[in-house]
């Protein structure tokens, strides 16, 4: 019989095309909208993770990794004295002005690394070297940095060209590759002593401690000794992360204009499912009631039901999230916007998908469990 | 199979096992003002390997008694027996399996699926009754053979002339090799030839041995085919003919 079910779905080309389309839209904009909020999270941990450092030691009132309140010189030195840390280094981090190649105007990211060790440098270099950094008026730029900074309708600047940040000369000497920051301007790395020359002068300049535990100790720990003896904000890298994801959901609007998209496509899909479905069965009903008179138990129509319910759902779902997935690696090469498709979205998409057959086919399911077979016998 | 049972006076019992008996069965449709009493105490009796016709003014109550003898419909008093089974107490369920293995059904609007094959709309009662797609298929193609539309087997039901629909509604009512085949006016949706040959084929094809016909009808062209006739009234059995007098009585009304 379920082979009959099928066709009886399929044959009603129009229904059949409608469930497709509606269930596919719904798992599209639920596992698209998950992916490009997961993404933009992703974002809002992307400096910790172009830094790669294991402790964070930041001002006391600091809540999330993109805010930057200035420290004293001297806490360097009264991190690095906390028992178990190995080492800790200054860092500066700050959005200046620079002026590309055609004098424009853009904002960029500038980070200033401890000069003796690099701590914190990019993760990955493409071109040139990060040690000339120690020579002056030297930066690395990323890649962002290289389409930011140069001027339209010429070549892309390159290692060796000039530009100006806060009205100093800046020399590339590498590019480098890195996260893209939440904020969305593009790193240019320098030394910690030449971003204070390219820094606006404050009496405070220090931005971020970076420390390292010894070999051996637990991070965490550390953590808590260097929070503990200094008064300062320690945390590790993952409990940054962690802050940081927590204050968005909590501070900001975004988590929610998410939310309602995605609750939106649950109910368009659980509505036009169900809608589409439901009429389906009420144009089938004398069909459903001839097979039940021909002997056809309300269970084996229940089957039947929930075989068509869940066939079009897992078109409506493969479709869905190989269109969510397509749009992906449309976007990912642009980098905007933001995409993170994770397996636990798709789960979740699936987990929406399903909820929908189940109403869809309960919908039908009652109406079939109430029908008197002899309402085949009334013309 | 048969179940002793104390005949009416109108129907003389014979030899021949009975197929479905009926005692003082009563129904009532609605309540206060659309209240309507469909059958208000009938007796009916039939006997295997006959073909029995029900007439009757329309809206006399023929559909609703051809619903409760077939169990699709519950009622209110009265005992009804089919093939040795009495449906009294029986559960729906049960119902619905005793249904789909002993009973063919034919209806007035044929009720064929329309997304399906003629082929596939045959093979419904067989896979209903556990046979294996294959050889309900096959078996499907042969009964369609035996109904003169060998054919039309990959056709869907909307390519067919209303006659061949009903052609192809009793290949389906036969292929399960049901003991009781119930039809509701068979031929009244179908002219007067196509409506002699839907006849023509059910009192061959599907009259056999041990099985029984009851067809609900008001067409008077279909009365010669009867070995039987009970003639409904106002929700009541008017009289139940055979013999000389079915002869009168079809040669009155034809
Ligand atoms: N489902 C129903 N609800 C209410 N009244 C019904 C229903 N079915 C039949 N009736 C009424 O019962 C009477 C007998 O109907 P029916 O058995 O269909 O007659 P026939 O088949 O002889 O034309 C009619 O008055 C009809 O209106
Ligand atoms: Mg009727």
């Amino acid at each position: 019989m379920f082979h009959l079910a099928l066709k009886m779905l399929m044959g009603d080309r129009a229904k059949y095309i409608m469930l497709v389309g509606g269930l596919t839209f719904a798992a599209l904009l639920m596992t698209q909208q998950n992916a490009v909020f997961q993404g933009l999270l992703s974002w809002t941990t992307s400096h910790l993770r172009n830094m790669r450092a294991s402790i964070w030691v930041v001002e006391a009132h600091v809540d999330y990794a993109n805010e930057t309140k200035p420290l004293r010189d001297t806490d360097v030195n009264r991190v690095r004295s906390v028992k178990g840390v190995d080492f800790a280094v200054p860092m500066f981090q700050g959005i200046l002005k620079a002026k590309d190649s055609d004098g424009a105007d853009k904002q960029i990211m500038l980070i200033g690394l401890h000069g003796a060790t690099l701590f914190g440098r990019p993760p990955q270099m493409l071109a040139g070297s990060l040690q000339q950094l120690r020579l002056p008026n030297t930066v690395v730029i990323d890649e962002l940095g290289v389409q930011r900074l140069s001027a339209k309708g010429r070549p892309p600047i390159k290692i060796g060209d000039t530009f100006e940040i806060n009205d100093r000369e800046a020399r590339i000497v590498g590019i480098c590759r890195t996260e893209r920051h939440f904020f969305g301007y593009p790193y240019v790395f320098s030394s910690y002593d030449q971003a204070l020359q390219y820094a606006p002068r404050q009496r405070k300049m220090l931005s971020v401690i970076l420390a390292e535990p010894k070999p051996g100790a637990a991070i965490a720990d550390v953590a808590r000794a260097i929070q503990r003896e200094t008064g300062l904000k320690a945390y590790t890298s993952e409990e940054f992360a962690k802050v940081t994801v927590d204050y968005i959901w909590k501070n900001t609007g975004i988590p929610m204009s998410f939310m309602t998209t995605i609750i939106l496509g649950f109910i368009v899909g659980v509505a036009v499912s169900g809608q589409t479905f439901f009429s389906f069965v009420l144009e089938n009903l004398r069909h459903l009631g001839a097979l039940k008179a021909m002997g056809a138990s309300t269970w084996m129509l229940a089957r039947m039901l929930l075989l068509q319910a869940f066939t079009v759902g897992m078109i409506g779902y493969g479709m869905g999230v190989g269109l969510a997935a397509l749009f992906g690696f449309a976007v990912l090469p642009v980098g905007q916007p933001p995409f993170l498709l994770e397996a636990s979205s798709m789960i979740k998409t699936a987990v929406a998908i399903v909820v929908m057959c189940c109403f869809s086919a309960f919908l039908g399911i009652r109406k079939v469990a109430r029908l008197e077979p002899a309402i085949v016998f009334r013309g | 199979m048969s179940v002793p049972f104390k005949a009416p006076a109108s129907t003389p019992s014979s030899g021949t096992p009975t197929a479905v008996r009926v005692r003082g069965v009563t129904k009532t449709f609605g309540t206060g003002d659309s209240r309507t009493v469909a059958l208000k105490g009938v007796d009916f009796e039939t006997r295997e390997g006959e073909l029995h016709l029900v007439v009757g003014p329309s809206g006399c109550g023929k559909t609703t008694l051809l619903s409760v003898v077939a169990g699709t419909l519950d009622w209110d008093a009265g005992e009804i027996d089919v093939l040795g089974t009495r449906l009294n107490g029986m559960s729906k369920a049960a119902v619905t399996a005793f249904r789909g293995r002993h009973i063919g059904f034919i209806f007035q609007q044929f009720n064929l699926i329309p997304t399906l094959t003629c082929v596939e709309n045959v093979s419904v009662p067989l896979l209903l009754n556990g046979v294996h797609r294959h050889r309900a298929e096959q078996t499907a193609a042969e009964l369609l053979q035996r109904v003169g539309l060998g054919d039309k087997g990959r056709k869907r039901p909307t390519e067919l002339s209303g006659g061949q629909q009903q052609r192809v509604a009793i290949a389906r009512a036969l292929s399960h090799e049901p003991r009781l085949i119930i039809c509701d006016e068979p031929t009244s949706a179908l002219d007067r030839d196509t409506g002699h040959h839907i006849m023509d084929l059910l009192s061959t094809a599907a009259r056999a041995p041990g099985r029984c016909v009851i067809i609900v009808t008001h067409d008077p062209r279909t009365y010669g085919y009867a070995d039987r006739i009970t003639e409904m009234e106002d929700g009541r059995v008017r009289q139940v003919l055979e013999g000389d007098a079915l002869r009168h009585y079809v040669d009155q009304h034809t």
